[in-house]
């Protein structure tokens, strides 16, 4: 394999307390090592920043609702310039719901090298995974979805966390998924009725089950079977004024917790977009935020990550494992609405979205998430993202950049709003000057993220042994002064290297590179009553069977890499 | 000896059954007999083994008889014509696997080909429908387990998707539906006085081609506003009846095929349909289904989004994709006169295009890869018989709720035979070469 030295460049990086020394990065067979020969390839890095490639912790990029994304709404694909192919590049369009190879190339583009799909449907397992294999470039791993799931309920209810471990190690072998996702626990399958469940303490109908003892039993399951990310939890009531108090009583189901991995993890919840759970008022006319509220507990409590899900003031498609949410949604805007209920399992929802700078409740959920990310005490807890495409497209990563490390920036918004007064007062942005570091962004996009997910000691990283992804940008934080350059900047990555290989070399793409998939496979103890239950369920209540069910590896990865437990006393 | 294989997907229609068990010999060549597969599916496995099926690929001569040449020559000649045309038709899709038709879209997009598949001739209204209002829907074993009110609206699954009754929608015994049939109050919408009609228990004989009517005055009656005395035929009480039946379930599914989306009013139709059941769900919850025919027509449209954006009518030819039905499909190309070439795989437009249409296939230099001697093979230049997709080969499908199933490999193809995939890899790399571009 080649070896690259990247020479010169301001290099940020938590990992190794590096905030934005002059330094060189070497690197070798696919690893970052100390040094490299003199006949490594050199890339002149002066004046620029280096960081790790970026890790995203939740993004909607591959499977069976973002194709409805893509294929009900053929307008998106008018958002942004469909591009035609060009050297190793396919043609790739759409805008917030990019088809597969532009989501590579914008990743690509913006420094990122790993991307976690956030609600992989088991029985869509297949689907995701057929996404992924077409996705070029990026690392992928998928988070199927739990919450809502018949088995689960049925074992949690009846505190058999032994089986709802065993089940748990079974499906993620299945679909080849990467943790526990968890979307308004017991409310989308109250929602197979039309129903919900709104608070922690609601009951799901037939199931005889709370919300509150599903998140306390899939944090207990997560710890037993030493999983390398945390429950990754998006809690009930998400997007209603006043939605904070469920949130807050959702965070605190946490208390107590020991994270219990070989990871490195340290969080025993990840909540994510938690922008979209931190509202106040009764009704959209006393819409509010409460964010600070919400930040200060996570600030108190090391054993919880967030994401944000900013709002980037665009138009989108919404779409999410909360069916009752986007059918509320669609009851809101009247545009079109597509629902899909997923047997014994999980639904998700999909309904498009104009956040319009011009609305006033739009306003202030962009602010919501910008306060909360400035207020955070400790960027390794707190991401960037924006619950792609649900906040606003990923492709605005940059721009939220640009927020958080300029007051400027964020005035100018501001000024911009027909209803300037109103948001200002609505939350305390207004009144925060604090503008993040590079050194904290690169905490909330790859350091962070990468030890949440389990995967600190291979990714987000620059140091010597970790997997060499790495992004250098042209910016150059010494004479840099206006924030536009930031936007530029970190939507153009100069050069790009994953695992090793240059992918983005001087601004373009000349590599499709070698993709990975992760997925974690967990050994348990056996479980008979776990083997008779799937059987049963198989038998009478599944429209596949049992052997069709799993999504076999070597046909939908190209590049698998598992990571293997033994959670077996 | 013989061995038994199960779990086998029937690639015959939508309903894409997963649990066909096939005898085969001991040698894995011959299959005996096919069980659980209903009449169609059966038969289609069975056919694999017929005596006389072509194994080798073919060009048509001058005199109209067929040449045998190799699998390789009919590959250059299809790279070959793709190559040469501003803009080649690539069309079907929906009987082979999506691996297929992924290599298939990486071949269009280097020609500049337009792709489009069977959806065109019998979904494709639906498929409108939903970029207009979305779809509230939900996967077949929602049905099954919860469903207490089921409609069918313009389809016969008891002659199209003969299992799809007893395995999803009427028959059925589910978790909340222990009762089976006695769980479900059965409507049929249909002019005619079909076998399934035969089975529900109210058949609302609707005026042909009033369907758009009918569905308007059932969102009226929802909310009992005033009707007419009929409306599409039907007496105004009935509608009523109806519409308190629906409001009274707990969950209600509404199938629909063509007598829906190929009647006059086409996409409108299903636009009201939708919103019928959209608006359903303030009542109670329910979902809608399209009865999806072949039985990878859904998966063509999956790839074609994740690949392209779009579900069908995909035009490339202009360097970036372009998306409008009427323009971009099938058969106003074909009758417009502006494709310069034809390609098709896992389809048979030669029996269900109309007659001017397949005029122009039989002009145009063209290629049908298809295993069997159809309408199609003998209207075009050069025939490419390949091994059965889910008999001989395996290969990733989509069901018609979206569900992805992988097919799998029964009995070995004939001896020297490709796959569909194997050959679009073959016709690949030959357009690679003539276009100079790296693999
Ligand atoms: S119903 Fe359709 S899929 Fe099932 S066996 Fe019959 S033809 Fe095959």
């Amino acid at each position: 394999m080649t070896e690259i030295l990247i020479k010169n460049g301001f290099v940020f990086d938590p990992v190794s307390g590096i905030k934005g020394d002059k330094k060189d990065i070497a690197v070798k067979d696919g690893v970052i090592v100390e040094s490299v020969s003199g006949s490594a390839k050199v890339i002149d890095a002066s004046g620029m920043t280096v960081m790790a490639g970026g890790v995203d912790i939740h993004s909607h990029v591959a499977g069976a609702k973002v194709n409805v994304g893509r294929n009900f709404r053929p307008e998106d694909k008018l958002q942004a310039v469909y591009e035609p192919a060009r050297g190793v590049r396919h043609m790739a369009g759409g805008n917030s719901v990019p088809t597969v190879f532009k989501t590579a190339y914008k990743y690509a583009d913006m420094g990122y090298t790993t991307v976690i799909e956030a609600a992989m449907p088991p029985l869509y397992a297949r689907h995701t995974h057929e996404e992924m294999r077409d996705t070029p470039i990026i690392d992928q791993a998928a988070l199927p979805l739990f919450g809502n799931n018949w088995f689960i309920l049925e074992y949690l209810k009846n505190g058999e966390i032994d089986n709802a471990s065993a089940y748990i190690a079974w499906l993620l072998r299945s679909t080849k998924g990467y943790g526990i996702k968890c979307v308004n626990p017991g409310g989308t399958e109250a929602w197979a009725w039309g129903l919900n469940c709104m608070t922690v303490n609601d009951q799901v109908p037939y199931f005889e089950i709370t919300p509150k003892e599903i998140i306390a039993g899939l944090m207990t399951v997560n710890e037993s079977l030493h999983l390398p990310h945390s429950l990754h939890l998006h809690s009930n009531n998400l997007g209603n004024p006043g939605n904070y108090q469920t949130t807050l009583d959702s965070l605190k189901i946490a208390e107590g917790f020991k994270a219990n991995n070989n990871f490195g993890r340290d969080q025993v919840m990840h909540h994510t977009h938690i922008q979209f759970h931190s509202y106040g008022g009764t009704s959209w006319g006393d819409f509010e935020s409460k964010g600070a509220e919400v930040m200060d507990y996570i600030n108190k409590n090391p054993n919880i990550t967030c994401d944000v899900g900013f709002i980037t003031l665009d138009e989108t498609t919404t779409m999410t494992g909360d069916g009752p949410f986007e059918y509320h949604l669609s009851a809101l805007n009247h545009l079109k609405w597509a629902n899909t209920d997923v047997e014994i399992e999980c639904g998700a929802g999909i309904v498009p979205y104009i956040y319009s700078k011009d609305i006033y409740v739009c306003g202030v959920q962009w602010s919501i998430g910008l306060e909360m990310a400035l207020l955070a005490k400790d960027h390794m807890r707190c991401y960037l993202t924006t619950d792609h495409p649900n906040a606003g497209p990923f492709t605005r990563y940059p721009r939220v950049m640009k927020w958080l490390m300029s007051e400027k920036a964020r005035d100018e918004v501001f000024a911009s709003m027909k209803a300037e007064d109103k948001v200002r007062d609505r939350s305390t942005l207004g009144s925060i000057d604090r503008e993040l570091t590079l050194y904290e962004i690169a905490m909330m996009t790859r350091a962070g993220t990468a030890k949440a997910l389990g995967m600190g000691k291979k990714l987000g990283g620059l140091v010597p042994g970790m997997q060499a992804d790495i992004a250098v940008y042209p910016y150059n934080p010494e004479t840099a002064s206006d924030p536009e350059q930031i936007e530029y900047a970190f939507s153009n990555a100069k050069y790009l290297i994953k695992s090793g290989e240059i992918i983005i070399n001087d601004s373009e793409i000349v590599s499709n590179g070698n993709k990975q998939t992760y997925w974690v496979d967990v050994k348990t103890n056996p479980s008979k009553q776990v083997e008779h239950d799937l059987r049963e369920m198989f038998l009478k209540y599944y429209t596949v069977t049992e052997r069709n069910y799993e999504v076999e590896e070597h046909a939908f990865m190209k590049n698998p890499n598992v990571i293997s437990i033994d959670a077996t006393q | 000896m013989t061995q038994l294989v199960t779990d086998i997907i029937c690639p015959f229609c939508g309903t894409l059954c997963d649990d066909i068990e096939v005898e085969v010999s001991d040698d894995g060549k011959k299959i005996i007999k096919v069980t659980n597969a209903c009449a169609i599916g059966a038969e289609k496995f069975l056919h694999a083994q017929s005596p006389d099926r072509i194994v080798r690929p073919r060009m048509k001569q001058e005199d109209g008889s067929w040449k045998e040449v190799t699998y390789d020559e009919a590959a250059k000649y299809t790279a070959k014509i793709l190559c040469d045309a501003k803009k080649p038709l690539m069309y079907g899709w929906s009987s082979t696997s999506c691996e297929a038709q992924a290599t298939g879209h990486m071949i269009a997009e280097l020609v500049g080909g337009v792709v489009d598949n069977t959806a065109t001739v019998c979904h494709g209204p639906s498929l409108i429908a939903v970029h207009d209002v979305g779809i509230p829907s939900c996967t077949l074993g929602e049905v099954k387990n919860r469903a207490d009110r089921v409609i069918f609206w313009g389809c016969n699954p008891a002659h199209a998707h003969p299992r799809h009754m007893s395995r999803y929608s009427i028959f059925s015994r589910g978790y909340f539906t222990t009762k089976g049939s006695k769980s479900r109050k059965i409507i049929v919408v249909d002019p005619r006085p079909t076998d399934t009609a035969s089975v529900a228990d109210y058949h609302i004989q609707i005026q042909q081609g009033r369907d758009y009517e009918l569905i308007d005055a059932l969102r009226v009656a929802l909310q009992e506003g005033p009707l007419p005395e009929t409306v599409a035929g039907v007496p105004k009480e009935k509608i009523y009846d109806i519409a308190r039946l629906l409001k009274s379930g707990r969950f209600v599914t509404i199938f629909f095929g063509m007598g829906v989306t190929h009647s006059l009013g086409k996409n409108h139709n299903i636009d009201i349909a939708i919103a019928l059941t959209s608006d359903l769900n303030k009542y109670t919850k329910a979902a809608i289904i399209p009865m999806r025919g072949h039985y990878n027509v859904t998966g063509s449209g999956q790839v074609l989004g994740w690949q392209f954006g779009f579900p069908f009518c995909v035009d490339l030819s202009r360097g970036f994709a372009r998306y409008n039905p009427g323009e971009s499909s099938a058969n106003d190309l074909l009758m417009r006169g502006e494709v310069d070439a034809n390609f098709v795989i896992g389809s048979d437009p030669g029996s269900h295009f109309p007659f001017k249409s397949v005029k122009v296939i039989n002009e145009l230099p063209s290629v049908c890869i298809d295993p069997h001697m159809t309408p199609t093979v003998a209207v075009s230049k050069c025939h490419v018989p390949v091994a059965l997709v889910g008999i001989e080969v395996g290969g990733s499908c989509y069901r018609m709720d979206n569900v992805p199933i992988e097919s799998r490999k029964v009995v070995d193809p004939p001896a020297g035979m490709l796959t569909d995939g194997e050959f679009l890899e073959l016709v690949l790399t030959e357009v690679q070469r003539i276009k100079g571009v790296a693999a």
